[in-house]
């Protein structure tokens, strides 16, 4: 029992320390739902709409990828809520695993465990705590949602059966972090370890979603996303399902606490090995450096890309399996074929990987940031290095990076959707075309973050707040009937849908004189700033 | 004899903290400087302005012949600094930090490099994230002794270092003055700034209260002496320069000005001395003196006062 002395306290601390934060969290999720259930209540009041709406989005080869599939086509609560299915999971899932990193590896890291230690602290407090306070955050925000989903006049089986799926997706990866946050040794390899996992269990649901012909939807099953989604909420409300989620639970933190006991504060499982003793003779500019910090996130980002790519390209081939009814077949006509539908779930498809990758540009770009307040910029900017040079330096590797990550990722669909279709040659300068046009606005976003950081540099996390308005925007903006002009701030509604939509050069030009501006403008207010 | 640092009435607030009060420091070329104060005086602030990372709100400052905020990168190439706080890249070997701080100043000396790795007994193969506050400093030392610059900026460069590699600073920087490198070294720890530097300033709140040679500061500097006499003392009460003088039977607690040290020393031993502490005074102690003389009119407030 003395192992877990000291975890009520840290509890306690956790709390206090994210009394905004969580809070915040919940109320978003919460309104969220409730809000995207109402829309689209007020849309369908007739059940034949209703019924339309969900076979034309089973039809779709894009949402169902994207979102998963509606099980009961004439269920107002799937229907309403099935783009936040999957895709709410998911989110709830990166929250539940990030509480714990937060309160685990990066405690350790920073060195404020190691005081609590030399007190009394038994060795599975912060584990136990940080597993607490994560599991807590994510069933209150469940039951809240089933709360409120009541609230706007959803059935009570249903909405309850939602919220605790949801809340199932945060505990899976609040497990995962446990995990994760043991085997690394720093919060940042914890975190993007995690999120790698969450992405692979996205992809995995999908490639079950998009078996045509019903032969690989076992998949879904492999994946904790997937088992949200077999819950099937307002589809029959399968409960005993939540019963997987909760055994992977269990899994997890034994294995987490076996890992506890076999590692020392501070370090991870992985030990790490001496390095050279000399700098290599390339390793003598800011650029160099720069490129030595961003490059394993590169290629590791680049290889998820290559992957996605060949996925999404694969997933097109496909696509006509899809259309099998008459009035599916008949709506194909009309959206302009077999090519047209194709090209619109590419061209869709492209638009996701492209906010993907401007979440690598963001995170390249806040890079400036936790260089500069831990203070390892100010000895490189007490040599011979410019300002100027210092931040073009990381302004560079975001900026090329998402690009890399864009084309990799369009060459890869370029190649799997002309292998099947039979036409490479034409289908990979198409597709890296698609891609291309997705980087002024990835770039405009990474801009953000630039400004920010020169003009107020403690608010820059504000970057990633201001994409997830634009996220919701582009996902949530006509649902909410939001005005023209508010959907027309997000500029990835302003990027031609490649290929196949019309593509127009202004739109384009001005995505990238608006980014280049930007950029300038935070290099000229870094300039004239205090470091520190 | 041309100055190296020059800074004159400068100011800084960091919103309603005001860091520096109108300061005045003056470093000659080719001496060591000892930038003495206690925590949160603004030594690290006025080494940031001084470098460029910071922009004063009033004062004038030059460094090497230039100003700081302007010319920074170019000046940068001819000085070398150690922050108070080292952190490292946590993939980066402290081999290759060293290097890469080198040439991004214009070059090391290798010879030096091997030598300074040797007497500081550091491994370079390590990672950033293994290494010990101490060790952080040792690749930072290292990286700027062996660098081929004029001056030489240090933060409290000693404050992880153990005794042991105190020694072997104190040696290097001792080295530095020999082959008349001009070295500004901020420190809390008087003692440190005593055995290293030709001249002191002295700051305190933001405002550099005293400066000059140590011989200068002697005034400021006094002994504490606890003595068990064999006999009763007597006349010291007399001699001039003696403080907080405590006498019970025959143990005697009292302070002297350095200066006077000697007078008082003959004096106890008159009396025959069977055991004896002298205690060189502590930062705070001296502060404390300094006020006192300083705004004499406060004296209610100091226990020593009834003594006088
Ligand atoms: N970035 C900052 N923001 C606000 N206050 C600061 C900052 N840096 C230093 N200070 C304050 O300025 C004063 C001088 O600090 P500093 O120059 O670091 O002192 P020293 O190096 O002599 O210990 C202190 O009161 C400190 O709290
Ligand atoms: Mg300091």
């Amino acid at each position: 029992m003395n192992d877990f002395v000291g975890t009520g306290t840290l509890v306690r601390l956790a709390l206090r320390r994210d009394r905004i934060l969580i809070p915040i969290w919940i109320v978003v999720f919460v309104m969220t739902a409730a809000g995207s259930a109402k829309a689209t209540m007020d849309l369908y009041t007739d059940p034949k709409a209703l019924v339309d709406a969900a076979r034309t989005s089973n039809a779709s080869p894009a949402l169902v990828s994207l979102y998963g599939r509606i099980f009961d086509e004439s269920s107002l609560g799937e229907v309403s809520l099935f783009k936040l299915t999957a895709f709410g999971a998911l989110l709830v899932a990166l929250l539940g695993g990030m509480l714990v990193v937060r309160h685990t590896r990066s405690e350790e890291e920073s060195g404020r465990l190691e005081l609590l230690s030399a007190g009394v602290l038994g060795r599975y407090a912060a584990l136990t705590s940080a597993l607490i306070v994560s599991g807590a955050t994510v069933i209150v925000l469940g039951l809240l949602t089933a709360l409120s989903l009541m609230g706007s006049g959803l059935d009570t089986k249903g909405s309850f059966a939602f919220g605790l799926m949801w809340a199932a997706a945060g505990l899976s990866f609040a497990g995962v972090a446990a995990v994760t946050s043991q085997v690394t040794e720093s919060a940042r390899a914890a975190n993007g370890l995690t999120a790698v996992v969450l992405g692979m269990a996205y992809v995995l649901r999908a490639i079950g979603d998009s078996s045509a012909d019903g032969s690989t939807q076992w998949v879904s099953w492999l994946s904790p996303i997937g088992w949200s989604q077999q819950v099937r909420a307002y589809a029959g409300d399968r409960w005993a399902v939540l019963l997987v989620p909760l055994v992977f639970l269990a899994v997890l933190i034994a294995a987490a606490t076996a890992l506890i006991g076999r590692r020392d504060l501070g370090a991870g499982l992985v030990r790490p090995r001496p390095g050279p003793p000399r700098a290599a003779k390339s390793l003598r500019s800011p650029l160099a450096l720069a490129w030595r910090l961003h490059r394993g996130s590169l290629l590791a980002w680049g290889f998820a890309f290559l992957l996605l790519g060949l996925l999404v390209g694969n997933i097109a081939s496909n696509v006509d399996g899809f259309v099998t009814s008459d009035s599916a077949k008949e709506m194909v006509q009309k959206l302009g074929g077999v090519e047209g539908i194709t090209d619109a779930f590419l061209a869709t498809e492209m638009g996701m990987v492209g906010l993907l990758a401007s979440a690598f540009g963001i995170q390249a770009a806040l890079r400036l940031r936790s260089e500069e307040t831990a203070l390892r910029a100010e000895p490189l900017l007490a040599t011979g290095v410019s300002r100027a040079q210092w931040l073009a330096s990381h302004v560079l590797m975001a900026l090329l990076g998402t690009g890399v990550l864009i084309l990799v990722a369009g060459l890869g669909s370029g190649i799997s959707s002309g292998a099947s279709l039979g036409n490479v040659g034409r289908q990979v300068p198409r597709m890296l075309a698609a891609a291309a046009v997705q980087l002024p606005a990835i770039w405009l976003v990474t801009a953000l973050v630039v400004i920010l950081f020169g003009f107020a540099p403690k608010l820059v996390t504000g970057g990633w707040a201001l994409y997830g308005v634009f996220l919701l925007i582009g996902q949530f903006g006509e649902i909410f009937n939001l005005p023209q002009w508010m959907i027309n701030l997000s500029p990835y509604g302003h990027t031609p849908r490649l290929p196949g939509g019309d593509f127009s050069v202004a739109p384009v030009l001005w995505l990238t004189a608006i980014a280049a501006a930007l950029t300038i403008t935070g290099f000229a207010t870094f300039r004239r700033r205090d470091i520190g | 004899m041309t100055s190296a640092i020059v800074v004159s009435g400068l100011h800084k607030s960091y919103g309603s903290t005001h860091a520096l009060d109108g300061l005045d420091l003056e470093v000659a070329t080719g001496e060591v400087h000892g930038f003495l104060g206690p925590n949160g005086a603004g030594k690290s602030t006025t080494i940031r302005v001084l470098l460029g990372l910071l922009r004063g709100d009033a004062g004038d400052v030059s460094l090497l012949g230039g100003d700081p905020w302007g010319d920074a990168a170019k000046l940068h190439r001819r000085l070398a600094y150690v922050p108070g706080d080292v952190n490292l890249w946590p993939n980066l070997t402290g081999g290759e930090v060293i290097d890469l701080l080198g040439r991004l100043r214009g070059g090391l000396d290798e010879k030096k490099r091997d030598e300074l790795l040797r007497r500081f007994d550091l491994d370079p193969t390590k990672k950033g994230r293994t290494y010990s506050k101490g060790n952080r400093q040792k690749v930072a030392l290292v990286a700027a002794l062996a660098s081929d610059v004029e001056l030489l900026i240090l933060d409290e460069p000693t404050s992880g270092l153990d005794p042991l590699m105190e020694e072997v600073f104190r040696q290097c920087i001792e080295e530095e003055r020999q082959r008349d490198r001009t070295v500004l070294l901020s420190s809390h720890i008087l003692s440190e700034v005593e055995a290293l530097c030709d001249r002191i300033s002295i700051i305190r709140r933001g405002k550099v209260v005293e400066t000059g040679t140590l011989a200068d500061l002697r005034h400021l500097t006094r002994t504490s002496i606890h003595a068990e006499l064999a006999g009763s003392p007597n006349g010291l009460a007399q001699l001039p320069g003696i403080h907080d003088l405590d006498v019970q039977g025959n143990r005697v607690r009292l302070e002297v000005d350095t200066a006077q040290l000697e007078a008082v020393m003959r004096q106890l031993s008159a009396s025959g001395i069977t055991s004896l502490v002298a205690q060189p005074p502590t930062l705070e102690e001296l502060f404390l003196r300094h006020y006192e003389d300083d705004v004499p009119a406060q004296d209610s407030q100091e226990p020593e006062a009834a003594v006088r």
